[in-house]
């Protein structure tokens, strides 16, 4: 029980694959300027990074060692493709909104990361873990960015209207250059805060 | 729809709709190999390579056998086997017979199998319905852009070296700032041409 907050509390803040760790902004990015958008998006990476460790952790003793990014290459997109066959089937206007990006989850570095440096080494229950906390450690960047995108840059949130009529939108948000804006103020202000924590640990150590 | 000029595709894809600026694709080697202006354009000469052959490959394997088969939904095993085996080729074929370039390229290579822009281009064209002239005009254009931004984005960061950058920021954050703002003079170009 232990082990599963620690592993909890790394993924969604000391290692955020996002911020911690700089994978998987391709896709952080673009579908961020509405938060439904990105709520879809981080929940499908969820359910592909979590079932697919879990997946490549259960075959990873049979598995031949240089044949094992193909395997993992084609374990994630079975998962993509059941994600975006469900959207289709389901929420169609979600599946066009997001257009390509459905797709882009195989190439997510997130997914290939935890594969790699977590799920060869672990058993499957554990991976599961880790894929799920890895997931909602990105799913929260993302609403972060989405939550200052959408509010301000059409005056809702969740499609809901926040401010009145009279609110001028940010025509910026809603272009590509803001994301790379606050992208960059969470990471900076991630970095500040973590800094602070690992001196006044050195300070308490020492 | 209207049928577009692949020239004006081309264009598209370079400047108003850059993959890197406007779409988000590739960042992570956006990030992580524009330290120096060499390596940057080494990668975007192999990104562009990689992306003209592939797409084609890609654009044949789903009108030719995906789509009359009823097999559209396997579209993301197939493309990015394809493009792993391509990038594999490639290698193979390169060390054999072109060894110079190999070795200035070489070690690209395997980041380019999963580099999202690559699988990006193969998915948009078929999103967009693009014919074949428009596939070749849309992917050449797109690794050129790539080259672009890639290249112009190690060149401001030399520059930028021994600037005095705030502690939380350094690395990955100021280099995301940098890129808004390249990002921010792009927009200036949507005038030109507007593909979508």
């Amino acid at each position: 029980m232990k082990k599963v907050k620690e592993i909890f509390r790394m993924g969604l803040w000391e290692d955020n694959p996002v911020f911690g760790q700089i994978l998987g902004i391709c896709s952080a990015l673009a579908v961020t300027n509405l938060m439904l958008n990105s709520l879809i998006m981080g929940l499908g990476l969820i359910f592909v990074t979590a079932l697919s460790s879990f997946t490549i952790s259960l075959i990873r003793s049979f598995t031949p060692k240089h044949i094992r990014m193909m395997v993992q290459v084609l374990i994630i997109s079975a998962y993509v493709i059941i994600v975006d066959i469900f959207l289709k089937a389901y929420y169609p206007d979600m599946s066009k909104a997001l257009g390509p990006y459905v797709g882009l989850i195989i190439t997510n570095c997130i997914i290939m990361g935890r594969a790699e440096a977590f799920a060869q080494k672990n058993t499957p229950f554990i991976s599961l873990i880790d894929g799920v906390a890895s997931g909602l450690g990105y799913t929260m960047v993302l609403l972060m960015i989405s939550f200052v995108r959408e509010l301000l840059g059409f005056g809702t949130l969740f499609g809901y209207t926040i401010f009145s009529e009279n609110f001028t939108p940010w025509t910026i948000m809603v272009m590509p250059p803001a994301a790379f804006f606050l992208l960059a103020m969470i990471i900076w202000g991630a970095n500040i805060f973590l800094n602070k924590k690992e001196k006044r640990k050195e300070v308490s150590k020492a | 729809m209207i049928e577009l000029n692949p020239f004006v595709i081309f264009i598209a894809a370079i400047f108003t709709n850059n993959m890197i600026l406007s779409n988000f694709l590739g960042m992570c080697s956006f990030i992580a190999v524009s330290k120096e202006i060499p390596t940057a354009l080494g990668l975007g000469q192999a990104v562009t390579v990689v992306l003209g052959f592939t797409s084609i490959i890609n654009y044949f394997i789903y009108q030719k056998i995906l789509e009359p088969l009823g097999l559209e939904y396997l579209r993301f095993i197939v493309f990015i086997v394809s493009i792993a085996a391509f990038v594999q080729l490639l290698e193979m074929v390169l060390e054999k017979y072109l060894p110079n370039l190999y070795y200035s390229l070489g070690i690209f290579l395997p980041l380019i199998t999963v580099n999202c822009a690559i699988l990006g281009v193969s998915l948009f064209m078929i999103i967009r319905n693009y014919n074949f002239m428009q596939t070749v005009g849309f992917s050449i254009g797109s690794g050129l852009g790539w080259t672009l931004a890639i290249t112009a984005l190690a060149g401001i960061r030399q520059k930028i070296k021994n600037a005095p950058v705030p502690e939380g920021l350094k690395g990955p954050g100021i280099t995301l700032i940098i890129t808004g703002i390249m990002a921010l003079a792009f927009v200036g170009f949507s005038g030109i041409v507007q593909i979508q």
